[in-house]
């Protein structure tokens, strides 16, 4: 299938609910695999942190919920966009659907980093430029919760969290650089594209397992909630109805 | 292991409670994630069902 098929395609609700089912599948359980993996593997095998004992295995949830609050936002101003530009459904469902799951992502990072602190820096909180702007993130998600809430009619409160969605990636990019730019007392990222990593390969594979399984994860919610959001939209069509009666 | 006996491990050398509270909340994040959306989806069939019942019925007496 070529891209410009595929660009249609993704304009049809049904063949999109119809390919999600086994994604879903296939990317939950790998999700439960390699999460389960990662976790055991960092908690009971990875060798302790020379400065910080074991408080540091906490890296292994802490870094993947926080890249994935920033992957699923980065989802989140693609989808305004495209809903912005090219008026595609599919983008306003997917700007509908994946608000809860990148908020509870972002606090999760949150509350973990706090965690973290406390014994590493001596505080839950700092208002250093990485945790600040994690929690402009943190609120960005809140914006977007709210405004559809407010919003009675359905296209209007699309296009206006399509909007704060797009704006709201100016901020990706200073979560992103804010250890680089600023002094913070945020050690700096783990992984990076141009460099290896700085820790030996028995503590940071664990980590790449945990931050595989976070997007098989992620995968596998949004197009669990992108389905979702396909059914209540096209209730009322034929095929919607025949799967409703096939299950009664 | 890096831990000598699963109490080590439980302890995290003085951590434990940071560490393992970690852990936890994060399960429970990524459960209630998984559990609203079958539950979502369970609640769309189910008053998707008694609507259909509804229009039909009201198709028959017309």
């Amino acid at each position: 299938m070529n891209l410009k098929t595929l660009w249609h395609r993704l304009g049809s609700p049904r063949w999109l609910y119809q390919m999600s089912g086994p994604w879903i599948a296939v990317l939950g359980w790998l999700a439960a695999l390699l999460l389960v993996t990662g976790c055991i593997w960092g908690l009971a095998f990875a060798p302790a942190d020379y400065q910080q004992g074991n408080s540091f295995r906490i890296i292994y949830i802490h870094v993947p919920t926080a890249i994935v609050s920033q992957s699923v936002y980065m989802m989140l101003g693609a989808a305004g966009l495209v809903l912005l530009v090219w008026r595609m459904k599919v983008a306003d469902m997917v700007l509908a659907t994946a608000v809860p799951f990148g908020m509870s992502m972002t606090a999760l990072a949150l509350f973990t980093g706090a965690v973290w602190g406390k014994p590493t820096w001596g505080t839950w909180w700092v208002w250093d430029a990485r945790t600040t702007s994690m929690l402009v993130l943190l609120f960005l998600y809140f914006g977007l919760y709210a405004l559809r809430q407010a919003i009675p009619r359905a296209e209007t409160a699309g296009r206006a969290c399509a909007v704060l969605a797009l704006l709201g990636t100016i901020n990706i990019p200073i979560i992103k650089y804010s250890v680089d730019w600023w002094l913070t007392l945020h050690q700096p990222a783990t992984f990076k594209i141009t460099e290896a990593p700085s820790m030996p390969p028995e503590m940071y594979l664990p980590l790449l397992v945990n931050v595989l399984g976070m997007y098989c994860l992620f995968g596998a919610v949004v197009l669990a909630g992108l389905r979702l959001e396909i059914l209540r939209r096209e209730r009322d069509t034929q095929w919607v109805r025949q799967l409703v009666e096939a299950r009664a | 292991m890096n831990f000598d006996s699963f109490s080590e491990l439980l302890a995290m050398g003085g951590h434990g409670l940071y560490v393992w509270l970690s852990y936890g909340l994060s399960l429970l994040v990524i459960v209630w994630n998984v559990w609203r959306l079958r539950s979502e989806r369970r609640r769309f069939f189910r008053e998707a069902r008694a609507r259909l019942k509804r229009i039909d019925s009201a198709a028959d007496s017309r």
